[in-house]
């Protein structure tokens, strides 16, 4: 495998530790345990039976027959983490890192979340471990998912709402950051994707690699070969990370992210922050940032609350940079498009995160054709986003 | 370098007084009066911070003055255009530039080396970029013979408080408490120790910042370091005050009732003393 991150936390230019000193005493003492647990058989044992025994892996991959058929390019196949407990690839990552907080003496978690799905993730992670746990939350966030709300209260989390700026994901993370800071001598930050600073990007990574490593032989057991391209949505990437990293070295396949294209990226509402950011330093890490040309942060747009962040993934950055990867934007219509076909055809409801996936998949496939096939992550489950959906209907647009 | 070397030396009689403001909060002409207001009140350094989107070293009440001075259009290059306007006017004391390291990244190298090559920056403090990471920003600092102020809190590791300490070139800026900034009761149980460590480790004077708002809080930190940083307490008079600070007419009235608190709460000694 690759040598990144080197020793400072880099891919390539991108990534690194841009804290306050207060922070950085934390963050290495994270990276050290993070390396020593990594590097015990033991704690890999009960990460990978957390996972088995609780969450229900592995998560099957799914042959989407009447999807390919109707696109009529290469065949599709999805990897199920949709079934998940808690309905996404989240808990994952969760189940690393609270197991990790365990293992450290950390008896308290807090974690950031936009639609909630992390919050929700970590609120059961801490019930499960026997932890306490606080979720900052955007304001504005709140009010849209109020249902993810109560069901992190339910679990025992406690919910914070953020008041700063615009009250939504970046500025819980800010909160969560800010209070972590405070806290740091007793307290565990459970990010929720490959971003912040060194060695986030990279562990959250290897605890999600596993849908990359899972689906790779589920699908050389099926087919007796690799798939010729991979497709994932991405906001901060943890997903699409968590799929591409164990085909990184297989060349000929081709890895594909799709971003929150909002209404359009010629228009100010979207979060593509690879075809429309800039290089610069976002919570601890240095990215592609949605920013104005003095520097100040721009507040991004989705339909999916998931890939509603101005930032991305440091190690996505990169792979954009060296062509590894590419990643194109994916609009709201377009994933809500992708919502109705994925319910009619195969019997699933993805969730707006998952379906800018599917979206771009469906392009992907006609272009390579028939004989050829692709897996996409089919990252989450659609439940938690059915009243957008049907505010859209209402409205007489798709899905 | 000259400037702060001269100002802010090591054991002086009594701590050196640094204040802290936003640049632009809420206009301008406040920056301007607050500026030379807190120089008569006997400032050895003054800290002007640039309003950032997501100042994640801040705690509310500085997020509000960045916020503030935000929506009335500041920027790096207008604040460095403010700074000429200060010396123009004939401020004398030291000027550290307090600035996210996203903003000077944007501002890229070249325009930056060319803004600190007037002389009228004597120091650049940038609270999310860690010593580790410091390598490019403290070349070109260097290069313009100024230095980047370096932070160390209670929580950082002896190996690299003794690597900070080595480098440190200006003043060290010790954190008081643990979180924000911010106006607190009382600071970490380990201070006095911290402290200590910090001025045996130091190549240069030290100075302690975050949650400092009265003068009993001066006063037990008296001879444990060589400055003290105040931000959020003086933040907060200016923010008490908008109303008056927005109309010309009334402004200086304002600034007036902002040296008399300041003098009150924060600095008797001054008061008494000079």
């Amino acid at each position: 495998m690759k040598l990144y991150p080197d020793v400072r936390g880099r891919y390539g230019e991108f990534g690194g530790r841009f804290v306050p000193e207060t922070l950085m005493h934390a963050v290495e003492e994270l990276e050290h345990a993070f390396n020593e647990a990594w590097g015990d058989p033991t704690f890999r044992e009960q990460y990978r039976q957390t996972l088995t025994a609780y969450s229900g892996r592995p998560t099957p991959l799914t042959h989407a027959k009447r999807l390919s058929d109707y696109i009529g390019g290469a065949d599709i196949y999805l990897k199920r983490e949709d079934l998940n407990h808690t309905g996404a690839h989240k808990i994952n990552n969760a189940i690393g890192q609270g197991l990790l907080a365990k293992r450290m003496g950390k008896q308290k978690l807090i974690a950031e979340t936009g639609a909630g799905q992390h919050g929700v993730a970590t609120a059961t992670v801490a019930a499960y471990l026997g932890l306490s746990c606080k979720v900052f939350m955007g304001e504005t966030d709140m009010e849209r998912q109020k249902l993810n709300v109560f069901r992190m209260e339910l679990l025992g989390g406690e919910v914070v709402p953020a008041k700063t700026g615009s009250r939504t994901l970046k500025d819980a993370t800010n909160e969560a950051l800010r209070y972590w800071a405070e806290h740091v001598e007793d307290t565990f930050y459970l990010i929720g994707s490959v971003v912040g600073p060194h060695p986030y990007p990279k562990m959250v990574r290897e605890f999600q690699r596993i849908i990359g490593d899972e689906a790779k032989e589920q699908f050389l057991q099926a087919t007796g070969k690799l798939p010729d391209a991979l497709v994932a949505c991405v906001g901060g990437g943890s997903n699409a990370i968590g799929l591409f990293y164990p085909f990184l070295e297989d060349d000929h396949v081709q890895l594909f992210g799709a971003e929150a294209g909002g209404k359009g990226i010629d228009t100010d509402e979207h979060a593509a922050t690879l075809a429309r950011g800039r290089k610069g330093v976002l919570h601890g890490a240095l990215t592609y940032v949605l920013q104005d040309e003095n520097g100040q942060i721009q507040e991004p747009y989705s339909v999916s609350a998931g890939l509603d962040y101005p930032g991305i993934g440091p190690e996505h950055a990169y792979l954009a940079s060296i062509g590894r990867a590419v990643y194109e934007p994916v609009t709201d219509q377009e994933a809500l498009e992708a919502v109705s076909l994925l319910c009619r055809l195969e019997g699933i409801l993805p969730a707006l995160e998952s379906a800018h996936a599917l979206a771009l998949a469906a392009k992907k496939a006609r272009e390579l054709g028939k004989g050829r096939a692709l897996i996409v992550n089919l990252s989450g489950r659609g439940d938690k986003d059915v009243e957008t959906l049907m505010k859209y209907k209402t409205a007489g647009g798709h899905a | 370098m000259m400037r702060l070397a001269h100002y802010i030396t090591s054991h002086p009689e009594r701590m050196h007084f640094i204040p802290f403001i936003t640049a632009g909060d809420p206009n301008e002409e406040t920056t301007v009066a607050m500026a030379f207001a807190l120089e008569e009140l006997g400032a050895q350094a003054l800290e002007i911070g640039i309003p950032y989107s997501d100042p994640l070293a801040d705690g509310p009440v500085i997020q509000r003055a960045s916020a503030r001075a935000l929506t009335r259009g500041m920027t790096l290059r207008k604040a460095f255009r403010l700074v000429r306007r200060l010396r123009e006017e004939g401020l004398q004391i030291p000027i550290i530039l307090f600035t996210y390291y996203n903003l000077l990244l944007q501002l890229g190298e070249n325009e930056l080396s060319q803004m600190l090559s007037t002389g009228d920056i004597d120091g650049l403090l940038v609270p999310d970029l860690p010593f580790e990471e410091s390598e490019a920003l403290g070349a070109l600092c260097r290069s313009q013979g100024l230095p980047l102020i370096y932070l160390v809190s209670p929580t950082t590791s002896p190996s690299r408080l003794a690597r900070i300490g080595q480098a440190a070139k200006g003043f060290l800026y010790c954190v008081s408490s643990l979180g924000v900034t911010g106006m607190r009761e009382t600071f970490h149980p380990e201070i006095i120790a911290f402290l200590k460590a910090v001025r045996h480790s130091a190549s240069c004077p030290i100075a302690v910042g975050f949650g400092i708002s009265t003068s009993a809080q001066v006063e037990a930190l008296s001879g444990l370091a060589d400055g003290f940083i105040v931000g959020s307490a003086i933040v907060n008079e200016v923010e008490e005050r908008l109303p008056l600070l927005e109309q010309d007419d009334t402004r200086s009235e304002a600034i007036e009732a902002i040296k008399i608190a300041l003098t009150h709460k924060l600095l008797p000694e001054y008061k008494n003393g000079r």
